[in-house]
């Protein structure tokens, strides 16, 4: 004897789901089975492929052909039909230097001042944000009173749009901002942050951490969660030291997370603008001008705007991009090999 | 299927009717400074009363649109029908002529004439629009500081050096963070260049090399933001041609001399209130002339509407004289319509400052020197600017010293016009 009242009134919220879903199953099931006896199992991969692979050649594969078309391209106008080819003077351009490590001896200096800035910050922001998301992500991993809240904190900035993680910061960094305000207070000389050419590019740095590290922290946090517990708690049953756990069970077992994490860290260092832009607008100078600032300029914000040469200057950081992953995906491939060895 | 049918017929009815509603619709992207956008939409909505088949649609949109999407727009043959707009010149082709199309050229070219060329291809007489409002760079005095420091306002002919000298004295006596500033913008800084004597025109039209008037002013400038006269935030903060302007630190008090212009008045006004007593000061002299800058917005009609004498029709109606002085009298904005300007005009504001100030600017008209009323209409004046902006704060910074900054500046220019191929 049934006691649901759904039941009852025979209405199963299930069954309610399942009839139209089975209808269009119904519906596509042969035309499928017909495509399959056609092309065989290797055209229906291709088959269910191909709306991604429209979406990807559409918004992605064609506009680096244009991009790279328009970087062989000279004159003002804006459509590629009314540009004149010049082949490749515009890679001449930028290339156009006496010394490439002396700014000022190139023709296009400002490329090259925004080459050394993201170099250098390249190599600052990376190691720190790792060294930093690494160190969060073992601590919240720890058994911490109100854990989900502390991630919860750290996780937060990376909700902030970058405009807004760019004036928070501006607001407390600038001359008459709460930095200087609580150093006033406190009796210390104020300090105008933002004019400095070392502190505006240490801002730059740390504000950039500041607003991704929760998204990284939160894969090393899922890798460590998966290290099974066994092991730990042989390594502790042996008295194994904990540094030498972290070097041995932590560090080998995180490292395709980690990888993932330098990939992201990495292109994402390279493609630096919005917060910064916000932040110090690439002054003091141009001591946080960078790459994609320095496409903006060139290709959208100048008088006189050169898309050509704006096309060139990212075709070569997408170049950089696409040689720095290859060569750390070869990297970890080889390290894999190797640890299949031992 | 008959219900199917009667909401196809509904659809294509509906979809009639609203094509034949955009025939008469007039589009206008409009950016404000501050309240002229709603006094436009409040004469704009009498309008449409007027002409019930003119449906005119307001877009507020933010002054980097106008400046970074509107040009793309335009190349694309595509865009809004009338469009509010500060480099006239650059993009003089996609204007719509509308001599053939206003009621009254000979009214146009009699009240609006001397900013005809401006906004136009050179080599025609073509309307392609007005100045919605005349700006005229000049500087600001916190009369205040100047009183509380027992220090004389510099009088109306006094120098860049007499004013330099006596903001520095102000603000080292009342402790305020800057003497002076200068927005970062190429623009500001070619008011003083030519009143040292500079002229950006080459024999041929295109642009010449950075002439002595303009290195000696930008050595003198560049000394004043190394020495800290002139406000280090404003234009060491910055790469690129980024515009930055220190009316911030002016309505707080924290500035005793400030460079900017006649648009700031009504701004000042709002913000400034009683706080403290400001004056306009005119443009300081240098050794050739006491010249500021002109400039101003245009609403200009584009060609690529498909409503032109509707176009012409709301552009004749804000062009009108009632209009503009209404416009003007509102927004506190210097009109460039000659026969209002003759008759004088009465502001809407309490302010006596402000007042005092509007006149100043209308009176400042007078002392414009032959090339600042040329390069408004000059193609290359925005190259100019950018390069002097970009290089001029890098040798503010301290990255370049003065001769590779001034190197840079014409060797910028002349890869500019190269890459336009004119």
């Amino acid at each position: 004897m049934t006691t649901d009242p759904r039941e009852q009134s025979g209405f199963s919220f299930g069954e309610a789901i399942a009839k139209p879903v089975r209808f269009v199953m119904d519906l596509i099931d042969p035309p499928l089975r017909f495509l399959q006896r056609t092309t065989g199992i290797g055209g229906m991969a291709t088959f269910f492929l191909l709306p991604n692979m429209l979406i990807f050649g559409i918004f992605v594969l064609l506009p680096f052909f244009i991009n790279f078309a328009y970087s062989m391209t000279g004159g003002t106008a804006l459509f590629l039909p009314d540009r004149t080819f010049v082949g490749t003077d515009q890679y001449a351009r930028l290339f156009d230097c006496s010394n490439y490590l002396d700014a000022n001896s190139c023709a296009e200096d400002t490329f090259w001042t925004a080459v050394g800035n993201t170099a250098w910050f390249v190599l600052l922001q990376v190691t720190l944000m790792i060294v930093v998301s690494l160190v969060t992500a073992l601590i919240l991993n720890r058994d911490l009173r109100a854990r989900s809240f502390w991630r919860a904190v750290f996780f937060f900035p990376v909700l902030l749009s970058p405009v807004v993680v760019g004036l928070i910061w501006k607001w407390i960094l600038q001359r008459q901002g709460l930095l200087n305000f609580g150093l006033y207070s406190l009796g210390f000389e104020p300090h105008v942050w933002l004019n400095d050419r070392s502190w505006s590019f240490a801002a730059a740095v740390g504000v950039s951490i500041w607003a991704h590290m929760g998204f990284y922290t939160l894969i090393l946090l899922a890798g460590l969660q998966a290290i099974p517990r066994d092991l730990y708690e042989a390594a502790e049953m042996d008295g194994t030291k904990p540094t030498r756990v972290f070097l041995r069970i932590t560090l080998p077992l995180l490292a395709p997370n980690l990888l993932v994490v330098i990939v992201l860290v990495l292109i994402r260092a390279v493609q630096i603008f919005d917060e910064v832009y916000v932040l110090t607008g690439g002054g003091p100078g141009t001591s946080t001008l960078f790459l994609t600032q320095y496409i903006y300029e060139t290709g959208f914000a100048a008088q006189l705007r050169n898309p050509g040469l704006a096309a060139a200057a990212s075709i070569l950081m997408g170049a950089v991009l696409v040689v720095l992953t290859l060569l750390q995906l070869s990297l970890s491939r080889s390290g894999e090999k190797k640890g299949g060895r031992k | 299927m008959i219900k199917t049918s009667t909401m196809l017929a509904a659809f294509a009815v509906g979809l009639l009717a609203s094509t034949a509603a955009m025939a008469g619709d007039v589009r206008i992207m409009w950016y404000s400074d501050g309240v002229e956008g709603e006094v436009l939409k409040d004469l704009l909505d009498r309008f449409m009363k007027e002409n019930p088949g003119i449906n005119v649609i307001l877009d507020n949109v933010a002054y980097g649109v106008v400046r970074e999407q509107l040009p793309v727009q335009l190349e694309a043959g595509d865009g809004p029908d009338i469009a509010r707009v500060t480099n006239l010149k650059a993009m003089s082709q996609h204007w719509l002529d509308l001599r053939p199309l206003v009621a009254d050229a000979s009214y146009w070219d009699k009240n609006f004439g001397g900013q005809a060329d401006w906004m136009r291809p050179d080599g025609t007489n073509q309307i392609s629009g007005f100045m919605t409002q005349i700006t005229l760079t000049g500087g600001f005095a916190n009369k205040t500081l100047f009183d509380q420091a027992g220090v004389a306002l510099p009088p109306k002919d006094a120098t860049w050096d007499d004013w330099a000298k006596a903001a520095k004295q102000v603000a080292d006596s009342q402790q305020v963070s800057f003497a002076m500033a200068l927005d970062r913008s190429g623009h500001r800084l070619t008011g003083p260049n030519l009143s040292y004597g500079s002229n950006y025109i080459g024999a041929d039209g295109k642009p010449a090399p950075l002439d002595e008037g303009a290195k000696n002013f930008i050595t003198k400038f560049v000394g004043w933001v190394t020495d800290g006269t002139m406000s280090k935030d404003v234009w060491v903060s910055a790469a690129g041609s980024t515009y930055r302007a220190a009316a911030d630190d002016f309505i707080n008090g924290q500035l005793v001399y400030y460079y900017s212009g006649s648009w700031q008045v009504p701004n000042f006004s709002t913000k400034i209130g009683t706080n403290f007593d400001w004056v306009a000061t005119g443009s300081p002299c240098g050794p050739a002339n006491c010249t500021g800058m002109p400039g101003g917005a245009g609403l200009v009609a584009v060609k690529y509407t498909k409503n032109p004498k509707e176009v012409a029709k709301v552009m004749d109606y804000l062009a009108r004289e009632d209009i503009v002085k209404e416009f003007s009298e509102r927004t506190l904005f210097l009109p460039a319509h000659k026969g209002l300007l003759e008759k004088g005009l009465d502001f809407k504001t309490d302010d006596q400052q402000a007042k005092a100030a509007l006149n100043n600017f209308v009176t400042s008209t007078s002392s414009l020197s032959d090339i600042a009323q040329k390069l408004p209409g000059w193609y290359w004046s925005d190259t100019y600017y950018g390069a002097l902006v970009t290089r001029v704060s890098q040798a503010a910074a301290g990255e370049l010293n003065l001769e590779e900054a001034f190197a840079r500046i014409d060797a910028d220019i002349a890869t500019k016009v190269k890459d336009s191929g004119r």
